[in-house]
């Protein structure tokens, strides 16, 4: 059955892509306009629908005698009291007094103090490595003068992060009760997952106003929905019999979470807390469009004003606090398993007891030193450093040195690859694009597939995006090939050794904590604007997942068919052609898959940089505070995510099947 | 064997899955066919788990139930504890009906009546031993000096005392699962369910926790309903033994009348290779005592295994007379009879 479908899809795909070269050549004299271009006549106009029902929604919708707006906005008073007691017990110290006439009564915690409770807390929990990582990660903090940012965007997510894990554990509690509610549950997280943050930014202002507690509901939204995942997932993969036990002991649906599944649970939670807090840092940027300070706030201006340097030294901070803070709780969820002791009762409690006053002792021992000595309150400015002079001066160097060569390298890749490709997209008239789309959704996932696919192009085309969609697919088409073309070899590569493997994990790695518009700042650098810098983003943070699954697949490929090669008398490369690629192959796909995803969320971050995609879109709608235009670009930036991901795992699920690896 | 009363009964228990073919099933009638059982299946892409099952487990047995995997034995065992409902049938717990009480009552019932063992221990590696141990009782609210006593007590049985601060990851496969008997034995359970409790046992160890099973039940006198795809676990074990294929209960009885009498073929493929010597007692050879015959030496106990009886039995030259447990005579057996059983032929 799955034979016959392989003999005949070479055939159709190269049938597909002959027709698709005709419409690019001479469609344009054949075919009739509205094929070309969907006509505006027919489509609905509902961006304007949706503008009108958020002005609706703030002026006049009303829960009980508060109007719809005055409880949001009084949610976002909420927020923002813990938010600033906490910006002031770490940046800003306590004032009293309004204005000019105000006064610090009480100073923010000290950094000496800050930085010797981590040390202390995560040698508690990781040992002497963590603790010397974390210090490493806080000295650059404050030798670099970003501190009192640093501490800002730490309390935002000391905020967010608590609310993200306890939302996403309770959905996914609900979720894992009852199986409809999943149902329900799963489609919209797949859309909070795809739709590019920007896209909700503007509906969130509407809603909350601008400033922090904005900042912390975006970075909410965007950081929960992997927490759901991992709770459910993780319930779901306590073990039968471990429920069982709890029922046939009499628990109480309570007593079940509470004594059975949550513990049990444990390990997979945090991987979700982990999650939030990644994902927090890596919205930092995105959140101080719409009114949080901090770190990001200090990148997104010293983007806007060109600043290299500070933009990358601010940039770098947030990495450094992200990795201290991804150390910390994995270190925290990886603990060791407990080992026995003669006696347990009453340890723990004295443990706690101790922690505290160690806490309270620092904090006591520091705050009175900084009251003579003030360097050990404050860092005094004068002793940081910068290198923000030593960036500019490279950039200029560059421009000046090697302006032509770059230019000569744009120029040609523009007209040879980028142009012609443009074109040829731009070209297929859009029947024919849901005809291959919806066909393809139909042979590799049945009729359910299909209509999913062609319902989301239909979407694409009544939304009145369509030319938009296209020039996204284009970019996210060239940046992927390449991202797939370096990150093939390189995950190739790091299978070939222990060494190589370590390293290329270090890189990647890093690569993944990075915020995405740090990998703005050097292409603005070196290319200026245009879609050449947007691609060369896209690719650099792109490649990860390339490179991962790449190396994941090989490396999973079982022993005994490796050894099978080697007894065949396989060459190594044999080896690598014949039998452990297309072994890997379904994994490569899903990393594909990935590749995609992470390019598609970039390409929003690079509309920054002047490219003509849905990203644009979104920032218009951003700029113009139009939530219709926001929310349409931004689903249709859902869309293509959707369709690449159905059909690129439905494709890999029928190779699994086809290799017998499910 | 005297006639105990019944503890547990399961009458016509059907189990389908999934549960929304349920409800179409209950349209099939009391009695389908095989065929109409196939159609079935096709048309709901359901599996009848449980067909039909009547069993019927009497106070202070083992009741063992062996089949194959895939033979639906943990999912009745699963019907009987109420862990999954059955489709439809009947099942009793002193005369009660368990299918139609209140949650509440079921939450008692399994507090207080129900222990059980689990194939892969179910232990929760997050508590010690005697965390573990305790934890029936934690949930039922008692308090924390009389459970944590009461869990000692059961650990010492058990013969892992010593290790109540554990983790369970440090103990070797057969102590997990002593302290998981010692947890279902823990609240006192009038009928004890073990689940496979030693197939993921090395072969050593399992025979080991059987002498130990075998030792607890001497003293603990429970009412047992044991799962196993061991038959040689079950023959070794069991007071009865129901068979288990596709769901089906083929026959219960008791392990020698098993190997003597098997029902069908797929039985008698199991019975083949078992060490009849051990399973057959002296009652099961003897024949009726010849009138006019001489009998000679000292009676012999009609419940000892051929094996046992053996070293008795050699060197008599006469038939030997065979008592009950009240020293009466009820027949003879003879060396001849008991060397046919020892090379495999007799019985």
């Amino acid at each position: 059955m799955a034979g016959t479908t392989n003999r005949r899809s070479p055939w159709l795909i190269w049938a597909a892509l002959f027709i698709s070269i005709g419409f690019s050549y001479f469609g344009a004299e054949v075919l009739p306009k509205w094929m070309l271009e969907y006509p505006r006549a027919w489509t609905p106009n509902f961006q304007k629908s949706i503008d009108a029902a958020m002005l609706w929604l703030v002026d006049d919708a009303a829960i009980g005698p508060l109007s719809f707006g005055e409880v949001t906005r009084g949610l976002a008073w909420l927020l923002e009291q813990p938010m600033e007691l906490l910006e002031r017990l770490f940046a800003e110290g306590f004032e009293a007094g309004d204005g000019s006439a105000s006064r610090q009564v009480f100073p923010p915690m000290p950094w000496t103090a800050v930085i010797a409770i981590a040390a202390w807390l995560s040698y508690k929990v990781g040992g002497r490595r963590l603790a010397i990582l974390i210090t490493l990660c806080l000295l650059y903090l404050v030798l670099f003068g970003q501190w009192e940012s640093s501490m800002i965007t730490l309390s935002s997510i000391i905020i967010a992060v608590p609310i993200g894990v306890v939302a996403g554990g309770l959905l996914g509690v609900a979720a894992y009760r009852t199986p409809i509610f999943e149902k329900i549950l799963n489609p919209v997280l797949d859309l909070m997952q795809t739709v590019p943050t920007f896209a909700y930014l503007v509906p969130i202002l509407f809603l909350f106003g601008f400033g922090p507690a904005a900042a912390i509901v975006a970075t909410t939204i965007y950081a929960t929905p992997p927490m759901v995942r991992l709770t459910l997932l993780s319930l779901n993969s306590v073990p039968a019999e471990t429920r069982e036990l709890g029922s046939m002991v009499g628990c109480t649906e309570r007593q079940m979470y509470q004594k059975i599944l949550i513990p049990s649970a444990q390990k997979g939670l945090m991987v979700g807390v982990n999650q939030v807090i990644m994902l927090s840092l890596n919205m930092v940027i995105i959140a101080s469009m719409i009114g949080a300070g901090g770190l990001g706030y200090d990148v997104l201006i010293s983007l806007r004003r060109l600043d290299i340097g500070s933009g990358l030294e601010a940039g770098i901070a947030i990495v450094f606090l992200a990795i201290a803070l991804d150390r910390f709780s994995q270190a925290l969820a990886n603990r060791p398993d407990p080992v026995h002791r003669a006696e347990t009762t009453g340890v723990y409690s004295s443990q706690n007891v101790l922690a505290a006053a160690t806490i309270a002792g620092l904090l006591l021992v520091t705050y009175t030193l900084g009251f003579f000595i003030p360097a050990i309150q404050t860092f005094p400015e004068s002793w940081t450093i910068t290198t923000a002079p030593f960036w500019a001066a490279m950039v200029s160097w560059i421009n000046i040195n090697l302006f032509d060569y770059i230019e000569a390298a744009k120029t040609i890749l523009l007209l040879n690859v980028l142009v012609p490709f443009k074109a040829f997209l731009l070209a297929q008239p859009w029947p024919w694009v849901l005809f291959l789309l919806t066909l393809s959704g139909f042979l590799l996932g049945g009729l359910r597939l299909g209509a999913l696919v062609a319902a989301l192009v239909l979407f694409i085309l009544l939304g009145g995006i369509w030319e938009k969609a296209v020039i996204t697919v284009y970019l996210c088409g060239i940046s992927v090939v390449i991202a797939m073309l370096i990150g093939v070899p390189i995950g190739i590569f790091a299978t070939r050794s222990k060494r190589a493997y370590l390293v290329v994990h270090a890189v990647i790695d890093t690569l993944q904590t990075l915020p995405t518009f740090v990998f703005l700042i050097p292409v603005v650098m070196l290319l200026r604007i245009g879609d050449i810098s947007a691609i060369f983003a896209v690719v650099s943070y792109a490649v990860v997942p390339a490179i991962r699954y790449t190396a994941h697949g090989l490396s999973g490929v079982k022993q005994q068919l490796i050894e099978a090669g080697q007894v065949s008398g396989c060459t190594d490369v044999q080896l690598l052609r014949k039998v452990r690629l297309p072994m890997a192959t379904p994994e490569i796909l899903l990393g594909l898959n990935q590749t995609v995803m992470m390019a598609l969320s970039m390409l929003v971050v690079t509309a920054l940089v002047g490219t003509r995609d849905l990203g644009q879109e979104v920032f218009i709608a951003l700029s113009r505070a139009e939530p219709g235009k926001g929310i349409a670009a931004g689903l249709g930036v859902a869309a293509i995510a959707i369709i690449t991901d159905r059909l690129l795992t439905a494709k890999a699920n029928r190779i699994k099947q086809r290799l017998g690896l499910e | 064997m005297s006639r105990k009363e019944t503890k547990l009964l399961c009458s016509k228990v059907w189990k389908v899955f999934p549960d929304s073919a349920g409800a179409e099933f209950q349209k099939l009638g009391s009695d389908p066919s095989q065929e109409e059982i196939k159609a079935f299946e096709a048309k709901y892409s359901a599996v009848f788990a449980v067909q039909d099952a009547d069993i019927e487990i009497r106070t202070g047995e083992v009741f063992v139930i062996m089949g194959l995997s895939g033979s639906g034995k943990s999912t009745l065992v699963r019907c009987l504890s109420r862990l999954i409902d059955a489709t439809s049938g009947k099942i009793q717990l002193d005369g009660k009906d368990l299918l139609t009480i209140s949650k509440q009552d079921l939450v008692e019932v399994r507090r207080h009546k129900f222990g059980m063992v689990f194939q892969h221990f179910a232990l929760l590696p997050f508590r010690t031993v005697l965390g573990n141990v305790a934890f029936p009782l934690e949930v039922q609210g008692v308090d924390k000096e009389i459970r944590e006593a009461r869990a000692r007590e059961v650990i010492e049985l058990v013969g892992l005392k010593g290790r109540e601060a554990y983790y369970p990851r440090e103990l070797s496969g057969g102590q997990q699962q002593r302290v998981g008997i010692a947890r279902s034995l823990a609240v006192e359970p009038e009928i004890w369910f073990l689940d496979e409790p030693f197939s993921a046992l090395d072969p050593l160890i399992r025979r080991e926790m059987q002498d130990e099973f075998l030792r607890l039940q001497s003293m603990l006198n429970k009412t047992i309903v044991f799962i196993t795809h061991d038959f040689d676990e079950a023959i070794r074990l069991a007071d009865r033994i129901a068979i288990m294929k596709d769901g089906r209960i083929i026959q219960v009885s008791t392990p020698s009348d098993l190997v003597l009498n098997p029902a069908d073929d797929y039985v008698a493929e199991f019975t083949k290779h078992v060490a009849r010597a051990k399973v057959l007692k002296v009652r099961d050879i003897m024949a009726s005592v010849n009138p006019g015959g001489k009998l000679g030496g000292d009676a012999i106990d009609g419940d000892l295994s051929i094996e046992d009886a053996a070293s008795h039995l050699r060197n008599s030259n006469n038939p030997r007379p065979v008592r009950d447990q009240n020293n009466i005579v009820v027949g003879q057996v003879c060396w001849d009879d008991a060397v046919d059983v020892l090379v495999g032929q007799g019985g």
